[in-house]
């Protein structure tokens, strides 16, 4: 049977890359005595797949991978169960099954949202009101967004416009931040940063990465028939 | 939520911010209001390999245990993060509180190598304590180490105020109890430190004066005081079976050495290797009884989530119950997806089954640590393996299906000659040779490999070679060339394939691993030149360390190129082992006339170790 478990992940953890995350949830799997399935061969591993890596220094309300069990218990059990194995940071919001037939999460992925806020002890260089206006002028009234997006090896100028879904400018302790809706997974994956620092590079002003705390929301895949953006966690249904 | 030491923007710059971070899983956090003794355990190298420590494991189980008691750890800030730690003045902390390390009552270090000394001061450089223990006042935690390499304290004497000698289960509850209690009457720590060198076990350098002869040795290594003791005498856990034991062991995030499982099945060997320090420093043998290990393998896998779970033990085919923990071990990991790690095992058919059990044969090798290439050589150091056992070993495991083995050699062993040199490259060869006789043409999957290694041998404190002399650098390079030419002279060289290790390393560990108080001076002089990570070949700076000895008059060859005299005063001659230094100069006769030494389930030798009443030496 096909499981998907969503989890977020917050404080000091953000620093615990993605392949370490895996190992981690491996071992979860175990002290919880998850029923999961594991391939064949000298070195067996578990079926495990993550949907959208996080990067380092990111926290998220909405983190997936899904598994394959042999027997579950109910989604409230099997969420209590996990949760008995997890360190300080980590906690797992959902457990669903999904249809037989169900493509991995990291297939199916085309959007996550996320809120960008300054950190305590830096300031923002505008006020709420400002920045709105700013936003609107740079990036909502226009067609296109062209920016410069640098690789290892090249150069190539990149029309954020189309691949950005939404964004503006909220408020988070009385301070400004940006909600942002953006391009995710394996064709065009746009990092959240790089959409705030080229607003910043329009404007002119240094954009500091220490200062600028990344948050995901969630992650979305698109509706089959509807085309809309559904969270991963709506596709399956809840074991009662 | 708990602060950082490190903000996010160190966090996100430094490599691996893993490390520095703790919340791991079985990490213990306690409130500091509720207890008396903070105690942080450091072990002085990177993360990944601080964390793979048994020991440690072991000792923060124990302290956390105790209500009043704290343990936290600590580990080397790589290089990356110590340049940031020294720019802006952060003080070094430890892991699970994130707290400065220098506000505790205890700073552990362990020392598993000599070539971590300079680490040591880096810890205490970044925690911002003093690093000469003289230095220290009231405000600074007491600095002890333990470890292998506290059996010759000496060269690191200046740096600590305590050592603790030998195996760490026994006397610390007494100690922390004696100091809480102390510091609850007020008493000063020189009266604190006073008390603990009356204490079994429990050595502190401050209270004891050498003095040298003219020619440099020692003349006498007095207490200070009359009621200090004069011998320390190390501390053995006699009942293994019911000793304390790390259940929920910490499991780090990021990937560590050993990522694993660890099951210590025993202390001690049976063997009597000479040259080998761990086989005299732990005897006598004992074994823990392997219904307890049954146990703490299933608690422990459930407890950890891990994947794999390895034996821990000097000579793991000793190990009476071998068979019937594995047996079960294969059955439980089977039935969890677990992979059995087997360590030190001896080729033989039973070894051999487990193993195509346990491992993909076409792609793991076979094992042999023959140490010596002769049998003259492996007479001298009594390594009991023969040609036939190796050669029987061998054929076995090529009938089974491999056809890689590995071989571990030392060069530089005492009275070693270029015919035993030779005989090294000629025992891989007669091995290459035989797997092109076993395996017929059509069951071959290419040729077969053998792969030689050779450390160089460096003589150790409490061991039977302890009065050897070591060779000089280019003396040593000119054996291994001696061995690579012959090697390539021997008919199956295509199948054979010779490492060598570097010198100067082995040069620096003889001197440290039987060196006096006056190497203090070297070890501070390093670092004050910027040496640290000396066991990494990458930040490993031999000129820097000659520069020191130089600095210092200090001479390398007094300490390495000499066969020491049998009435000679060693620094380490204030630890009673245990093991009698009578029974370890009979060994270095008997070595010198190739005389093997029976082991100890086929016959006392009488080293002294049956004193502790216990293991092996009462097994009949």
């Amino acid at each position: 049977m096909k499981i998907r478990i969503k989890f977020r992940k917050w404080g000091c953890m953000k620093f615990i890359g993605h392949l370490d995350m895996l190992r981690y949830f491996q071992k979860a799997m175990r002290r919880a005595d998850v029923d999961i399935c594991y391939s064949e061969g000298f070195s067996p591993h578990q079926i495990m797949s993550f949907a959208a890596p996080l990067g380092v220094g990111i926290t998220s309300d909405g983190e997936y991978f899904d598994i394959e069990v042999h027997s579950t218990k109910t989604t409230r059990e099997m969420l209590s169960d996990i949760n008995a194995a997890m360190v300080d940071g980590v906690e797992v919001t959902g457990y669903v099954a999904l249809p037989d037939n169900a493509k991995t999460a990291m297939s199916i992925v085309t959007a996550a949202d996320y809120v960008l806020s300054y950190k305590d002890g830096y300031e923002s260089p505008f006020t709420l009101e400002e920045w709105k206006a700013e936003i609107l002028e740079l990036f909502t009234s226009k067609d296109s967004f062209p920016i410069i997006k640098k690789t290892k090896k090249s150069e190539k100028e990149v029309d954020l416009k189309p691949l950005v879904y939404d964004f503006k400018v909220i408020e988070q302790n009385h301070k400004p931040a940006f909600y942002m809706n953006v391009s995710t997974g394996s064709v065009d994956n746009i990092k959240p940063e790089l959409l705030l620092a080229s607003i910043y590079e329009k404007l002119n002003i240094n954009y500091q990465e220490e200062a600028i705390a990344i948050h995901r929301l969630d992650v979305y895949a698109a509706d089959e028939k509807t085309g809309k953006q559904i969270s991963l966690l709506e596709m399956g249904t809840v074991l009662e | 939520m708990r602060k950082l030491a490190l903000n996010d923007e160190i966090l996100m710059k430094v490599e691996k911010p893993a490390r520095y971070i703790g919340n791991e899983l079985n990490s213990i956090v306690k409130n500091p209001k509720d207890v008396d003794i903070r105690f942080v355990m450091c072990f002085p190298d990177v993360y990944e390999i601080g964390m793979s420590h048994l020991g440690i494991q072991i000792l923060y189980d124990m302290f956390n245990k105790r209500e009043d008691t704290w343990c936290e750890r600590v580990y080397s800030p790589w290089p990356d993060l110590h340049k940031i730690m020294k720019q802006e003045h952060i003080p070094l902390f430890g892991l699970e509180s994130q707290e400065p390390v220098k506000n505790a009552d205890f700073l552990g270090i362990t020392l598993q190598y000599e070539m971590c000394y300079t680490n040591i001061l880096q810890v205490l450089d970044l925690a911002q304590i003093p690093l000469l223990a003289k230095d220290r006042t009231e405000e600074h935690p007491l600095v002890i180490g333990g470890g292998p390499c506290t059996y010759n304290p000496e060269p690191i004497a200046d740096f600590f105020d305590i050592f603790y000698i030998g195996e760490g289960e026994i006397a610390y509850d007494q100690m922390l109890d004696l100091y809480k209690n102390m510091k609850a009457e007020g008493a000063e720590k020189r009266e604190i430190l006073r008390a603990i060198s009356k204490m079994e076990g429990l050595y502190v350098p401050s209270l004891y004066k050498v003095t040298y002869k003219e020619d440099g040795t020692i003349d006498a290594f007095k207490p200070i005081y009359e009621d200090v003791p004069s011998t320390v005498k190390r501390q053995v856990l006699v009942d293994m079976t019911n000793g304390v034991y790390p259940e929920k062991p910490v499991v780090p995030f990021i990937k560590a050495t050993q990522d694993r499982v660890v099951l210590e099945i025993q202390r001690g060997c049976i063997r009597g290797c000479r040259f080998c320090q761990a086989g005299m420093i732990y005897r006598p043998n004992r074994e823990k009884d392997v219904s307890v290990l049954k146990e703490y393998a299933q608690k422990m896998l459930k407890a950890t989530g891990h994947e794999e779970i390895s034996l821990s033990s000097l000579s793991s085919s000793d190990y009476s119950q071998l068979e019937e923990l594995v047996s079960f071990l294969l059955d439980e990991c089977a039935k969890q997806h677990v992979n059995i790690s087997l360590p030190s095992l001896r080729i033989d058919a039973f070894s051999l089954d487990v193993m195509s059990k346990v491992q993909d044969i076409k792609k793991s090798s076979l094992t042999f640590a023959p140490e010596a290439g002769s049998q003259r050589m492996r007479d001298v150091i009594n390594k009991g393996l023969t040609v036939e056992d190796i050669l029987d070993g061998s054929k076995q495991a090529f009938l089974g299906g491999w056809n890689k083995v590995k071989l571990y050699f030392m060069l530089g062993l005492p009275t070693e000659t270029e015919e035993d040199m030779r005989a090294i490259p000629e025992l891989a060869n007669q091995i290459a040779a035989l797997y092109y006789d076993t395996v017929p043409k059509e069951q071959r999957v290419g040729k077969c490999q053998i792969t030689l290694s050779t450390s160089f041998f460096v003589p150790k404190p409490f061991t039977p070679f302890q009065w050897a002399k070591m060779e000089s650098k280019d003396e040593y390079l000119r054996r291994a060339k001696i061995v690579n030419d012959h090697m390539k002279e021997q008919l199956n060289h295509k199948s054979l394939r010779y490492n060598w290790h570097e010198a100067d390393v082995t040069v620096l560990e003889g001197v440290l691993a039987r060196g006096d108080r006056k190497l203090s001076s070297v070890i501070l002089h390093v670092y004050e030149h910027g040496g640290i990570f000396d066991s990494w070949s990458e930040f490993f700076d031999f000129d820097r360390w000659m520069q020191a000895f130089k600095a210092c008059g200090i001479d390398i060859e007094f300490y390495n190129n000499r066969i020491r005299p049998e009435d000679e005063v060693f620094p380490w001659d204030f630890i009673d082992v245990g093991v009698t230094k009578e029974f370890m100069l009979r060994e270095w006769k008997r070595a010198l006339g190739k005389t093997v030494t029976p082991n100890c389930r086929m016959r006392c030798s009488g080293c002294g170790a049956k004193q502790y009443g216990g293991g092996v030496c009462y097994e009949n």
